[in-house]
């Protein structure tokens, strides 16, 4: 039992995470193309706000304030009662309006839908998006060669 | 002393029309979008985070626009919206060891695994100017590698795998926040980099060059610098656990400073570190080295009287929103200061000239 919690969280944890850094437009525009868009009570109404980053000293080591980053977030619940909640960054209301829907859908049976039409497609173009800068920085890798001097 | 004068509100109405048409210059020029500056003088955009301790690139961009370019203005206006905003909670501390790095050196360790990633660095660029950037052109496409999968590792796990540099003591202590409560002295090491990583760069990169120019030298090497993005979690309680909130680009230098041993310490390497917003190369070595510096208490070092070690010294004179508040007040209305200035230089030498003449009078 404790076993499915975790599995739900982690799933959770997943698509909540990918849709609070993706790229708006991208994600406004698969959102924007779902049909059916289910009607809903706000419980509380986008906010946007700031939450105090941390590091670590030495990248290890014990917490410190680095700053502030912007984050919009509210909640709402569906007709069927479902309850879904939009973490953000960045100060979109819109965005963060989207956001808890889809959490709230993927909690419902339209989930596999959402998947498909949203979360699928802006996964697939963020770990684009992620993969071309990584090997943009790959071809910019030192590659080292000794030269031989002398003649033995 | 400042006395309400009233009669210089039609000036200011029109010095403020004025300020923006000067902002908006020749107009047959087409006017900058906050999106051009925000891609391109992305580095102006991360320093205005950085310094404004606000990561938020549009807003960045906006205050830039507004501030005509004047940085610390930019700076201003961001640390003032973010004194509005609700304080939805703290993150989680940043794992940098998992940063999907774009650039990433080490000065100490040629072979490091992960190697030696250059970036988009101005390094080695010939500092010419380019005429070509002054027409319109097309940017010829970046060659592409094999991106790498692994994450990229710590160089100080190298060293600390022989024991020979200081280990940074594991702790989840919750840490003070100077904008919550106002700075005390002596100031614990989680506050001095916290104003440090939000200090003016001039200040913090002059304070860096005086202890290697031998006020308070510390021999260092940049054991790691690596700029990339890094994923911000936090707690959410309404759910129970944490998700991402975020992502961040992050400058991020390790030293690695000798270090002869002290009453306390063995002879090892010691570390200073730098932690910055965005791709802030000079600030983020220039932070490790006056961390560095201001650490020289704790591990047994002398005081030699240099201001890099001076925390009071380092940490009231960083913050360009507290000097440039203070600097430029002097030039608003102090008539009524002026005034009494005025009396009391008259009076002294009245009392100069009065003693003269008598003196004069006695003489004769």
């Amino acid at each position: 039992m404790a076993n499915e919690i975790d599995t739900g969280n982690s799933a959770r944890k997943a698509w909540m995470s990918l849709i609070a850094s993706a790229p708006e437009e991208v994600m406004m525009a698969l959102w924007g193309a779902m049909d059916n868009r289910p009607s809903f009570d706000w419980l509380r109404v986008p906010e946007v706000g700031g939450v105090m980053v941390r590091g670590r000293m030495g990248g290890t080591g014990a917490p410190f304030n680095v700053g502030e980053m912007t984050v919009t977030r509210c909640s709402l619940v569906l007709g069927d009662g479902t309850v879904g909640h939009g973490y953000i960054q960045g100060r979109s209301k819109p965005k963060a309006e989207a956001a808890a829907l889809i959490d709230a859908l993927m909690q419902t049976e339209a989930a596999a839908l959402v998947q498909r039409d949203v979360l699928k497609p802006l996964a697939d173009q963020v770990a684009q998006t992620k993969s071309n800068r990584a090997a943009k920085a790959a071809a910019t890798k030192v590659e080292f060669f000794t030269m031989v001097r002398g003649e033995d | 002393m400042y006395v309400a004068v009233k009669g210089g509100e039609r000036a200011i109405e029109n010095a403020h029309a004025w300020l923006a048409e000067e902002r908006r210059g020749d107009t047959s020029v087409a006017e900058l979008s906050t999106a051009q500056i925000r891609e391109q003088l992305s580095l102006a955009v991360n320093r205005v985070m950085a310094e404004g301790s606000l990561f938020d690139a549009d807003l960045a961009a906006l205050a830039i626009k507004q501030s005509r370019g004047d940085l610390i203005e930019a700076i201003f206006l961001i640390r003032a919206y973010r004194t509005t905003l609700p304080r939805f909670g703290a993150s989680r501390p940043v794992e940098t060891g998992q940063m999907a790095c774009d650039r990433r050196i080490s000065a100490t360790f040629k072979d490091a695994p992960g190697g030696q990633v250059l970036g988009p660095t101005f390094d080695y660029t010939h500092r010419l100017l380019d005429f070509k950037l002054a027409a319109e052109g097309e940017v010829t496409p970046t060659e592409q590698g094999t991106p790498r999968e692994d994450v990229t590792p710590h160089i100080t796990e190298f060293l600390q795998g022989e024991d020979i540099i200081q280990r940074e003591p594991e702790s989840d202590a919750v840490p003070g926040d100077l904008t919550r409560e106002p700075m005390e002295f002596p100031a614990n090491r989680a506050l001095r980099l916290q104003s440090l990583t939000r200090g003016d760069e001039g200040f913090i990169l002059g304070m860096a060059y005086s202890t290697q120019r031998g006020y308070a030298r510390n021999h260092a090497f940049v054991g790691e610098l690596r700029i990339g993005k890094v994923a911000v979690e936090m707690d959410i309680p309404e759910l129970g656990f944490a998700i991402e909130i975020g992502e961040l680009e992050l400058t991020e230098c390790e030293t690695v400073n000798q270090f002869q041993g002290s009453k306390t310490e063995p002879p090892q390497f010691t570390r200073g570190y730098g932690l910055v917003f965005g791709q802030s190369e000079r600030k983020s070595i220039a932070m490790a080295l006056v961390d560095r510096a201001l650490r020289w208490e704790e591990l047994g070092e002398d005081n030699l009287g240099a201001a890099a070690q001076d925390e009071e010294f380092v940490l009231s004179h960083s913050d360009n929103i507290q000097a440039t508040g203070f600097l430029e007040h002097i030039k608003l209305p102090h008539y009524v200061d002026f005034q009494s200035e005025l009396e009391l230089v008259r009076k002294l030498r009245r009392e100069v000239e009065e003693r003269t003449t008598a003196h004069q009078e006695a003489a004769e």
